[in-house]
């Protein structure tokens, strides 16, 4: 039987099925934090029972971590107190973590795939939504909640009714100005932010065959944006090269088996899926969102739509903005570049392109946060601290920041900020806030103008 | 039955961020919704439906897409701790579905058509009732005309109904896990 790569990967990791009900599905590696993990732990001592697979949990702190003076305690008493459980929680049950001040902390989605973690044909599962971005390496990785948690804790499997299947097709000449976070807003702009609900998707066609692995995490990544489970793409040489330099990956002829089984696991010529979408490169342009939440996208260059919907009005009600008007030369306050979407090292180089020589405009507070101390590292190796810094940024320490606002970097209410994070909710970046979501370049160049502008026509 | 008409709520607004640093399950409730049933400076708003006393009960009625977005279990914990034990729209984000039925709230899913009906039996009578069979898979509003089955898989209506834990389901498969990772191995 012809089977596509979400099928080939699923099915081997089946335990078995209840009758009637969900799979057991086996969790090859699970990613934890400080903010959705603590009652799993609790769950444990309260039952009595040991953590299952210790060695295949790996532990950060990300959501609620400071991005100033980590090399102090966090002044937040809640959040001292999560961070330091934490700690506790997995040196009792011997989980590795890479906490503050370790030289692999940073946010859960990002050092994953940096250190090697994630592999390709793996099962993942993360307290966190966004862990759909291990799917670029052709893994099945999605989010659970807390009690989830604690069953993986207990047996490293999951009890998860088995997902239908989609596959959204991009294909085409992609205009040179358009980013992969301008390709991902662009399809779910088109699709709606439930259109997913109850799939998971493979992105396929020669747009996401050609990104780089940071371009096909930021895809991947905002799946769920679109409701899906989660999102994949098929393994390849460019994946092979990504994972192969890292350091948890496997080595030498251990790694050469692996590839092999890796090659087979693209969805094989045939393979049928529930749902199929296809889209013209040719018709993407630099994207950004004018609601409050992610499928509200227009092009740059086009009008906010109008609709009577009563939750349409109530959204642009919170935004500010009215109907059949234009967001291009919009004035512009905040621009915040990071997140689990757009926090790695290319996204970076892609800003500093844009910034280098230029200053940012007075009227703007623009926030750079890496997302690990590795990516802190490497902006520091490459020199693009001093193109940030020169041009009036300011470069924080790695978390998830002004993502969620969960620590002080908050965006004031009323506050439009232009962010490379994945939603633009209502108070998301801080009780009030208006998000306008984009690409890294569209930020940073918003930030220089301190207007939206649209970088394909610049 | 509480009316809550806006579509694509997410989880964000169900529970904002800054409320999750807890590191128990307790007291969310006092901050469901909290963004839409107070002003910043802690101001009741009265057109917010959770703020109108005419609406009561244990069932929360809202529009499409219903918990999208975070997979924050904080959002169930928060509507059952307020005391919410049914929620009934026309779609459910998938991880806001599953965290409910982990914490004893049902999901109901009708049509959009039904739940039409719904709200507009609620705005005629705020005090209209609802009856939920979980064993017959039931949902009765005759103001509204309704007599529908749901849809729940019998694994989740025996945990509903005797209040088991996916966990305790899981450990007690732990041989064949063991086996199926010597399999792999």
């Amino acid at each position: 039987m012809k089977k596509t790569l979400f099928d080939k990967v699923w099915d081997s990791h089946v335990v078995s099925s209840v009758k009637n009900g969900p799979d057991i599905l086996y969790i090859d590696k699970h990613l934890i934090h400080e903010v959705t993990s603590p009652q799993a732990f609790n769950v444990l001592e309260e039952k009595g029972i040991p953590l299952f697979r210790p060695n295949q949990v790996v532990a950060t702190a990300d959501h609620n971590v400071p991005t100033e003076n980590q090399h102090l305690p966090i002044q937040d008493a809640l959040s001292r107190k999560q961070v330091s459980q934490l700690t506790k929680n997995c040196e009792a049950h011997g989980v590795n973590l890479f906490g503050l001040g370790h030289p692999y902390q940073g946010i859960v989605h990002v050092i994953g795939p940096e250190l090697g973690v994630t592999q390709p044909g793996m099962t993942m599962v993360c307290g966190d939504s966004h862990t759909s971005t291990h799917g670029a390496f052709g893994t099945i990785a999605f989010g659970i909640g807390t009690s989830q948690v604690a069953q993986v804790f207990a047996s490293q499997c999951v009890l998860v009714d088995k997902p239908k299947s989609m596959r959204v097709v991009v294909s085409g000449k992609l205009h040179p100005a358009v980013e992969p976070k301008d390709v991902v807003l662009y399809v779910i702009a088109k699709l709606g932010t439930d259109a997913g609900t109850g799939y998971f998707v493979e992105f396929a066609g020669n747009v996401f065959e050609e990104m780089s692995m940071e371009g096909r995490m930021t895809v991947c990544n905002m799946s769920i944006e679109m409701g899906a489970r989660g999102g994949m793409i098929a393994p390849d040489q460019t994946t092979f090269d990504y994972v192969s330099r890292r350091e948890f990956a496997p080595k030498g002829e251990a790694l050469e088996a692996k590839i092999a089984h890796w090659k087979s696991l693209p969805t094989d010529d045939g393979a049928a899926f529930d749902a199929e979408h296809h889209f013209d490169a040719a018709d993407i342009r630099p994207m950004i969102t004018y609601g409050t939440n992610p499928g509200m996208g227009i092009k740059i260059a086009d009008k906010i739509p109008s609709s009577d919907d009563a939750s349409f009005v109530k959204s642009l009600e919170y935004m500010g903005l009215e109907a059949d008007t234009y967001l291009l030369d919009m004035p512009i306050s905040h621009v915040f570049i990071g997140s689990c979407t757009n926090s790695r090292i290319e996204d970076f180089r892609a800003a500093a392109a844009h910034i280098k020589g230029k200053q940012k405009s007075p009227d703007v507070a623009a926030l750079i946060v890496p997302g690990s101390q590795q990516v802190a590292k490497q902006i520091v190796a490459e020199g693009l601290d001093q193109i940030f810094e020169s041009a009036g940024f300011k470069l924080r320490q790695p978390g998830c920041s002004a993502c969620l606002a969960m620590n002080d970097d908050k965006i004031p209410a009323g506050a439009y900020c232009v962010s490379t994070s994945n939603r633009n909710f209502e108070g998301r970046q801080g009780q009030g806030a208006r998000t306008l979501l984009a690409s890294p370049v569209t930020a940073a160049a918003a930030a220089v103008a301190g207007k939206i502008v649209d970088v394909s026509q610049v | 039955m509480v009316p809550l008409t806006v579509e694509n709520v997410d989880t964000d607004q169900i529970i904002p961020a800054r409320f999750l640093k807890a590191t128990d399950r307790k007291g969310f409730g006092e901050n469901l919704f909290r963004d839409w049933r107070f002003t910043p400076d802690g101001q009741i708003k009265e057109d917010f439906a959770l703020n109108q006393s005419q609406y009561k009960g244990a069932i929360l009625v809202a529009g499409n897409n219903f918990g999208c977005g975070s997979s924050r279990e904080h959002a169930a914990w928060a509507l059952a701790d307020y005391g919410f034990k049914v929620v009934i729209s026309s779609f459910f984000a998938d991880i806001f579905k599953g965290n409910a039925l982990n914490n004893g709230i049902l999901p109901i899913q009708v049509s959009l058509e039904n739940l039409q009906r719904i709200f507009a039996a609620i705005d005629q009578d705020p005090s209209v009732e609802a009856i939920v069979d979980i064993e017959n898979q039931k949902l009765l509003i005759d103001a509204a005309g309704i007599a529908v089955t749901f849809e729940i898989n019998d694994y989740k209506k025996m945990c509903l109904i005797n209040g088991y834990d996916d966990i305790d389901y899981l450990i007690s498969q732990k041989e064949a896990i063991e086996a199926f990772e010597q399999k792999r191995a």
